[in-house]
Parts: structure tokens; C-alpha cells; sequence
């Protein structure tokens, strides 16, 4: 792809060599204060999607979302080719250079909107950094399962609908035919009275000159030819015969390799640095103090990791070392404590009186649940290639905030955002890790004190040492039960809110609910880890639904059932994922079963979860999964997303643990911080309801059922309720089984 | 010093450091990016070749190690131009890749374990696979893709001896 500006966009839509490009304009539904605030000025419009027409009939989106997995770059293209009725074939798609062209305006009118399944993933308020970037434009994230949902919703379709009406009007004048005799098909205009057949691209240049459509007409849902099929991964072919090019691949003229290695506990800076024997080492070029971490630039990987080794580094002590992982889980209790003697802590949500509930109930039941830390680990460690030269700074990294990084990088470098340019690669997975910018400002930093590109390359303990991590969480809950059984009031409070707002939120008809939470400040950082808030309430809702059932007497499914009466949909899938697993139907002695529904990111997924118990060790053998998204765009890609969002879940349900020792995470590779393998792997099986509501996203809710559907199934095999996770630290074998001590 | 590797049927003189790991000689020195970095500790699988067509993890084998050996990367085994081999033919029939990282440690362990055992039962796939991780949760689609690739190689396998034909290239012990 050449350069581009925007100027030579909009004033021509040609390129060199043919190209027509149309930009597609997303106006604003509604330009109510806020959202005039958000665009720069009174008339300007952003350009979310440019659609690419070459003379060969080729057509290629462009879409401002990073491809970590989640199949975004096919999903929208398909979207896109649907509308303007490209033949599949014929369909290509590149990512959007990080230009604040380009920048997310879909995101920023369902944030400035108010609309409540905003990103979950943007934790800043409102009124701080977010909007601050709002303004600049520099919005180009991927996350929050919103690519498909608000992009491909609001923009893809439009870009498809709009460059279609404007080719059928170029061959209505070109031919001289009235449009309504026209229809476009598989990339071609045809005119059946007069027997005329012609690509697209034959009207290339006249369309070029016509202005856009304000409002194309979209196709309706049973006019669809590619939206709701299974079309195979446009990135597939490169994925599998290691032509695929990540972050960590780019290889630049003249580049060196760096890698560092940083105060192990949070916040700690550099007090010496003994280099001598690193630095006479072969290939080392260099060795750096970046204030909170040392950096050896070498020829290559290897030799900049040896040397790291042999450079002797002396962090500052702080307080911040006598900091264990009990310590942090006592002074959660100790905030929930306070919180409970004297009524604090904020509110989350409520409604009804649950004091007078508690008081009118038969039974009281309470329970406390507690999570770790959690690391992301994403298969490719953070790397990002940094080269100043000529008063820019050109970065080359996988990132889920290209935008974003950059104005990180232009601060830091006393830089104008327009000097610093993001050159986004595939990511060797993502789930929120690469939202964050740590490593490109190191590789950024690193670069501007050498005059050659460096290739910045964190090691595994580095990676595991340095996320932002899933926070670490305790959870207590008190139900008020009548001589039915019937819920009568759910009371939680919990430590430390995120994203989104409603993660804690029941869906069960319960009168009286009171959900609060304390804040309760560790120095370890935290960052959105897939489905965010949802990963952790998920796992305490549910268990805590479950438990109700159990001591109310009844079957948890039948249980959930019946409290979902005025949430039709979301019995419907809880009742397909019960149907489809045969629930009720017997296991054998040393089997369980177990059921969760949760909703984030406005799709439903309820899964069943058969496990067996070897040992006092839990396998998990099978996850049914029924999952409502509204309309499934490309069901194999929510299959997989699916099945990858469970094998993501039930990973940490069962391993995931970073603990804190001595101020720092004490886990550094994976054999401490173990990871599910395919001898483990359960088989999910994915059932779709297509409700017709408002599209969801695909890419995290599979994640958060899984956990207690876990921990349900091991209580109805063992009688064992696992209240803390993760699931290895407890021995199976007995109903009144202790927690084990496993480091 | 001077190493003589032989990589996907080339032989090339390297000047290397032995003690380094071959997995950054195939990547820094040779350029072939397809072979990953995860882990460091032979932990996760995604730097997989093959030496001599057996499955080894090549960032802990010494670049010295390998010398006089055959070694196959991904990018030896086959692609759109030259053609797909069976095992990445089965991994675009079932969709497995997602980011995509893990996939080139996943298909070389699943190539070194068909040629080992051309009909491997699900056990037999989940212990040679389980070296490699896959956080997108690949793995039943990995299962499958196997399953697949080892159905077509005995198809082939049985019209080429129908056909009293040669065997076809991927079938050789090198890969």
C-alpha cells in the first residue's frame, strides 16, 4: 500500500494506476451537544471506511480494526461485499493505516450517546483522557467485541450500499438507461433489456466524479448472500505457511534487537547499572537506562538476552516489597469489612428494599468467592520495532490501539502526533494486552537514543512479569430464600469496579437487589483481560444462582429457568443449551454437570459443562454452548469464537494464577503459569439462535460462563463448592475438601 | 565459528555464535519468520521444525546441534506456489487458525506425528500435540485438521499404489 493522504482522497477518489477509492461517510444520527464536541468542526465528517475499486475489479475494504483472531477483517468484508455485491473472490482487505482519518467514530457516537454496551473495554471517564482522545480523533481500537456490531453495522454495510448505488448510477449515465433498469450482481452491472453485462470497474472513473449517496438503502435480512454464511478466513492461506507477517516479524534495513528487563516490583526505578562485562560482549551495541528498566541493544535476539543476563542492575526498595498476595486479599477483606459495619462503599445497582426482604425470608444464605490475578499471555511476547529518523518516529508493532499509541509515543517523544506513525501488523493474540502501550513507548524511547531501527523483544518471564493484569477480586453475597425457595433478595458487594458498568448485573427476577462495591487500590496494574469485568462476575453470580438453587432444593437449570420468566430470550438460550446436553439425563458416578448464563457485550451464552473427576483433579469433557448475538454474520466464526473463548475461560478457571511475592509476580513462564493443551481440551459444541436483536459481539462472551459452569459441574459431581479460583488449588476427592497449598 | 546447516533442502555456511539457539539463527540469520518465539524453555511449541523429520523445539537446540542434520521449517513443507501440503490443505478446510502465532509449531508437530503414525488415534494426536499451546483454543480444530490430513494421506497413499505411481513428496521421512 502507498502513501496516502487525505487531501488526495477527497478531492479526486483516484489513485494512481486506476484506483478509485470512495470514502465513506459516517454522519452522526443524532448531533446532539456532546457528539458536536467529538467532531472537530461544525461540517467535518469522519471517513470511517474507504472501499478500493482497481481495474482488475478487484475490490478492497479497508477497515480500522487490528485482526488478532477474532476474524474481524473477514467478517467485515463480508459485510461490506454483501451490500455492494462483490463476488467473494473479488474481495480483499487491508487495515487502515493509523491515521486519524480513520479513527473509530462508531465507538465514539455509542460512547457519547450514553448507550449502555459502550466498550466495556474504556475504563478512563468520561471526562478524562478518553474524551480527550475522542476529540483528537484518535480513536482506532479494537476491543470490546465492537468491530462487527458497530463498525460493520454502522459503516462496512453503508461504505457497501453506498459505492454500489453510486457504480449503478455511473452505468445509467454511461449507457444512457434509466438506474431502475439496472441491478448489480458478483461485481458487475447488468442491464437485462438491453442484454449488457460490465464489471465494475468499467465505471470506475465516472463513478469517481458522483457524489455519494446521503443514505444508501441496506439490504433487509432475507436479502442477504454473504451476511449469516460460514465464508472461510481471508487470513488463512497466510497463517499456515508462516507467511503471515506479526509484530515480531518485521525485519527493517540495518534494524538491531533489544530486549530489557524491568524493576520487578511495580513502580521501582533503577539505582545502578553494572554493564561491564555485557558490554564487551559479542554483538552488544548498547546499553541503556530507561529509569525503570535496562535495555541491551545487540546484533540479534540472543546475544541482547545474554548480555541482559550478565548486566548487574540494582532496583530501588520501596515498601512496595513487603507486598505478598495474602496481604492484598486481607486488605480486600478488611475494605469489605468497613464497607459492611457501616453501610459504604458506592452503589452498583438496586432496587427494592433487601432488608425487608431478608427479614420476611425463611432462609438466609451467604457466600464469599475470591479470584486472582490474571496475566494475558498471549502467544507472541510484546515486541514493537521503533525507528526515529528525520524528526519522525515510524513504529511497527500488532496493536489493538494504533491511534492510541501514538499520541503515547508522540508525548513521550516531544513529538506532534502527525511525526509519529503506526505501521499495525497481525497480533499474535491480543484479549486487551496490546491496548496498552508499555513496550512501544520502551521500543519508542530506546530508538531515539540510537540512529538505526530497533526491534524491541520482551522474553516470556518479561511478558508474564510486566502485563496488566486481570484484577484480583473478592466477592461476598447474602440471599433472602422463601419456604418456596424462591429468591427473595441478592445482596453482593465486591472489591475494585471496572468495565462495563453492568458486569455484576443479575438477569433473574429477583425484587430486592442491592449490589455495591469498595474500592480497594493495589500497586499491581490492571488491564481489560478478555470480557473484562464479565471474567470475574460471571464466576460469582452464577456460582452464587447455583448455590441458591442447591439449597433451595432445586434443579439449577429448572431454578434459572423459572427466575428468567419475564427474560424470554434469555430462557431460550439457556433452555437450548439444557436441551442440547441432555440435562437431567444421568452421567456416570464420578461425572457432573453444571449450567451458566451470562450477557456482555449484548450477546447471550449459556453452556453446559460436563466434567469428570480423576484423582481429586477435574477434566473437562464437554461444553455445550448456545449463544444468542442477535444475527450471526458468519456463524463458523462465532463457533470458533466460541470455542475459543471457553478454551480462554477454563483455562484460568483451572490454572490461572499470578500471585504476588515479595512486591512481584512470582510466575515468570509456562510452567508456572500453565496453559490448557489439547490433551486437556474439552469439545464445545456451539448452537446459534439468530433472535433478530441488535447484533453482539462475538469475540469475548464466551469467556465469562465457563468458570462457574465449571465449578457447577464439579459440585454436582463431588459436593464440593469451589469458592476461590483457580480450580488446581483444590483436592477434589472429598466433599469436604480444603484448599490446598500449591504455590 | 563457521556452521554448515542444511535447511529445507539448501545448505548454507552460517558464522554463529554454537551455543545459539537455532531458533533465532532461522529467524535473524536465515529471515524464515515463520518459526515463532514463545516461550524460551521449549514450553509451548511455536518455535517446532523438524530435524531430520522429527519434531524437536529449536529455542533450546544449539545451532550446533542441528549441523549435519536436515532441518524443515514451515517454510520447507509447502504453500500456495509450490503447493499445499495435506496437513495445511486440512487446516484451511476446518478453519483452524485464528491469530495464527501458535500454527506453524501446531502444523510441523502434526506433520512429524502422521509420518511417525499415519492413523493416530485421538489419544495418540492429544500426546503428540500437547507441547503445543494455542491461546485462541484451537485445539479441537487441530484435532480435526489431523484427523483429515491423515484421511487424505491414505487415500493418496492407496491410489498411488493403485496406480503403481511414486509416493507422493510428503510422504518421504524428511518432510
Amino acid at each position: 500500500m502507498g502513501k496516502w493522504t487525505r487531501r488526495a482522497f477527497i478531492t479526486t477518489g483516484v489513485l494512481a494506476g486506476g484506483v478509485v477509492v470512495f470514502g465513506v461517510v459516517v454522519r452522526p444520527g443524532a448531533r446532539t451537544d456532546r457528539i458536536a464536541r467529538l467532531v472537530a468542526e461544525n461540517d467535518e465528517t469522519l471517513l470511517n471506511v474507504w472501499v478500493k475499486l482497481a481495474p482488475d475489479n478487484s475490490i478492497t475494504a479497508i477497515v480500522p480494526h487490528a485482526e488478532m483472531g477474532q476474524n474481524a477483517h473477514t467478517t467485515l468484508a463480508m459485510m461490506l461485499a454483501d451490500e455492494m455485491d462483490v463476488a467473494w473472490s473479488d474481495m480483499r482487505v487491508i487495515e487502515a493505516p493509523a491515521h486519524k482519518e480513520y479513527a473509530n467514530y462508531a465507538i465514539a457516537r455509542g460512547f457519547a450517546l450514553g448507550d449502555r454496551n459502550f466498550p466495556a473495554f474504556l475504563v478512563d471517564s468520561i471526562d478524562g483522557f478518553f474524551l480527550k482522545v475522542t476529540q483528537f480523533m484518535a480513536l482506532q481500537i479494537t476491543g470490546g467485541s465492537m468491530s462487527v456490531r458497530t463498525t460493520g453495522q454502522l459503516a462496512m454495510r453503508t461504505a457497501g450500499a453506498a459505492a454500489k448505488a453510486v457504480l449503478l448510477q455511473a452505468a445509467a449515465d454511461e449507457w444512457q438507461v434509466p438506474i431502475g433498469e439496472l441491478s448489480a450482481s458478483s461485481s458487475h452491472i447488468l442491464h437485462a433489456p438491453g442484454d449488457r453485462r460490465a464489471p465494475y470497474a468499467a465505471f470506475a472513473s465516472r463513478a469517481a466524479t458522483l457524489s455519494q449517496p446521503a443514505r444508501p438503502v441496506l439490504k433487509n435480512v432475507r436479502q442477504f448472500t454473504l451476511m449469516g454464511t460460514s465464508m472461510p478466513r481471508l487470513d488463512a492461506p497466510t497463517k499456515i505457511d508462516g507467511s503471515a507477517i506479526f509484530g515480531i516479524d518485521v525485519v527493517l534495513p540495518d534494524m538491531k534487537v533489544a530486549t530489557v528487563k524491568a524493576s520487578p516490583v511495580f513502580g521501582g526505578t533503577i539505582q545502578s547499572i553494572d554493564a561491564t562485562s555485557a558490554q564487551t560482549m559479542p554483538g552488544v551495541r548498547k546499553v541503556i537506562d530507561l529509569g525503570d528498566a535496562v535495555a541491551v541493544v545487540a546484533d540479534g535476539y540472543w546475544q541482547a538476552k545474554t548480555a541482559l543476563d550478565r548486566v548487574a542492575v540494582n532496583f530501588t526498595s520501596t515498601e512496595r516489597v513487603r507486598i505478598n498476595q495474602e496481604d492484598i486479599f486481607e486488605q480486600f477483606s478488611v475494605a469489605l469489612d468497613n464497607a459492611q459495619s457501616d453501610g459504604g462503599g458506592n452503589t452498583d445497582y438496586r432496587t427494592g428494599e433487601t432488608r425487608d426482604a431478608m427479614s420476611a425470608a425463611a432462609g438466609i444464605l451467604e457466600a464469599e468467592y475470591r479470584v486472582p490475578y490474571l496475566a494475558h499471555a498471549t502467544m507472541e511476547p510484546m515486541n514493537c520495532t521503533a525507528w526515529v529518523h528525520d524528526g519522525q518516529c515510524e513504529l511497527w508493532l500488532g496493536t489493538q490501539n494504533p491511534l492510541g499509541f501514538a499520541k503515547e509515543v508522540a508525548d513521550a517523544l516531544d513529538m506532534r502526533l502527525s511525526q509519529v506513525h503506526v505501521h499495525n501488523q497481525y497480533l499474535g493474540g491480543g484479549f486487551g494486552r496490546r491496548a496498552f502501550p508499555d513496550f512501544a513507548l520502551q521500543a519508542a524511547r530506546i530508538a531515539a537514543d540510537v540512529h538505526y531501527p530497533v526491534k524491541l523483544i520482551w522474553s516470556r518471564e518479561e511478558d508474564m512479569q510486566h502485563d496488566h493484569y486481570r484484577q484480583a477480586s473478592i466477592s461476598r453475597f447474602r440471599a433472602g430464600i422463601d419456604a418456596a425457595g424462591k429468591a427473595l433478595a441478592w445482596e453482593n458487594i465486591y472489591v475494585d469496579k471496572h468495565d462495563p458498568v453492568e458486569a455484576p448485573w443479575i438477569p433473574y427476577g429477583i425484587a430486592a437487589q442491592d449490589i455495591r462495591y469498595v474500592d480497594s487500590e493495589t500497586h499491581v496494574p490492571w488491564g481489560f483481560w478478555r470480557s473484562v469485568d464479565h471474567s470475574l462476575h460471571a464466576f460469582f453470580t452464577e456460582s452464587f444462582i447455583d448455590e441458591i438453587a442447591v439449597f433451595a432444593g432445586k434443579d439449577p437449570f429448572a431454578y434459572r429457568h423459572d427466575l428468567l420468566a419475564d427474560k424470554p430470550r434469555f430462557q431460550r438460550v439457556l433452555d437450548l443449551a439444557a436441551e442440547k446436553a441432555d440435562w437431567g439425563r444421568s452421567l456416570p458416578e464420578n461425572m457432573g454437570r453444571g449450567i451458566a448464563i451470562h450477557q456482555s457485550f449484548g450477546t447471550i451464552v449459556a453452556q453446559v459443562m460436563e466434567v469428570e473427576i480423576e484423582e481429586g483433579k477435574a477434566r473437562a469433557c464437554r461444553v455445550v454452548c448456545a449463544v444468542d448475538a442477535g444475527y450471526a454474520i458468519n456463524p463458523d466464526g462465532i463457533a470458533a469464537q466460541m470455542e475459543s473463548g471457553v478454551i480462554f475461560g477454563l483455562t484460568a478457571a483451572l490454572y490461572g494464577d499470578i500471585s504476588i511475592r515479595d512486591g512481584a509476580v512470582s510466575q515468570s513462564n509456562f510452567h508456572d503459569y500453565p496453559m490448557l493443551r489439547m490433551d486437556e481440551a474439552p469439545i464445545v459444541e456451539t448452537w446459534i439462535i439468530d433472535s433478530g436483536e441488535p447484533l453482539g459481539g462475538a469475540g469475548e462472551p464466551g469467556t465469562p460462563p465457563i468458570a462457574p459452569a465449571l465449578t457447577n459441574a464439579i459440585f454436582d459431581a463431588t459436593g464440593v463448592r469451589v469458592r476461590q479460583l483457580p480450580v488446581r488449588k483444590h483436592d477434589l476427592r472429598h466433599k469436604d475438601a480444603k484448599r490446598l497449598d500449591i504455590a | 565459528m563457521i556452521i554448515a546447516l542444511n535447511v529445507n533442502g539448501e545448505t548454507l555456511d552460517i558464522d554463529v555464535d554454537p551455543a545459539t539457539p537455532l531458533l533465532w539463527v532461522i529467524r535473524e540469520q536465515l529471515r524464515l519468520s515463520g518459526t515463532k518465539f514463545g516461550c524460551g524453555m521449549a514450553l509451548c511449541g511455536a518455535c517446532t521444525v523438524h530435524l531430520d523429520g522429527k519434531a524437536i523445539r529449536s529455542c533450546v537446540t544449539p545451532v550446533q546441534a542441528a549441523s549435519g542434520q536436515q532441518i524443515t521449517t514451515i517454510e520447507g513443507v509447502g504453500s500456495a506456489a509450490i503447493g499445499l501440503h495435506p496437513v495445511q490443505q486440512a487446516w484451511i478446510d476446518e478453519q483452524v487458525p485464528q491469530c495464527g502465532y501458535c500454527q506453524s509449531g501446531q502444523i510441523m508437530s502434526a506433520i512429524a506425528l502422521l509420518q511417525e503414525n499415519s492413523e493416530p488415534s485421538d489419544a495418540e494426536i492429544d500426546a503428540a500435540m500437547k507441547g503445543n499451546i494455542c491461546r485462541c483454543g484451537t485445539y479441537q480444530r487441530v484435532r480435526r485438521g489431523i484427523r483429515r490430513a491423515a484421511a487424505a494421506l491414505a487415500a493418496k497413499a492407496a491410489s498411488a499404489s493403485q496406480s503403481g505411481g511414486r509416493d507422493s513428496p510428503w510422504s518421504d521421512s524428511n518432510g
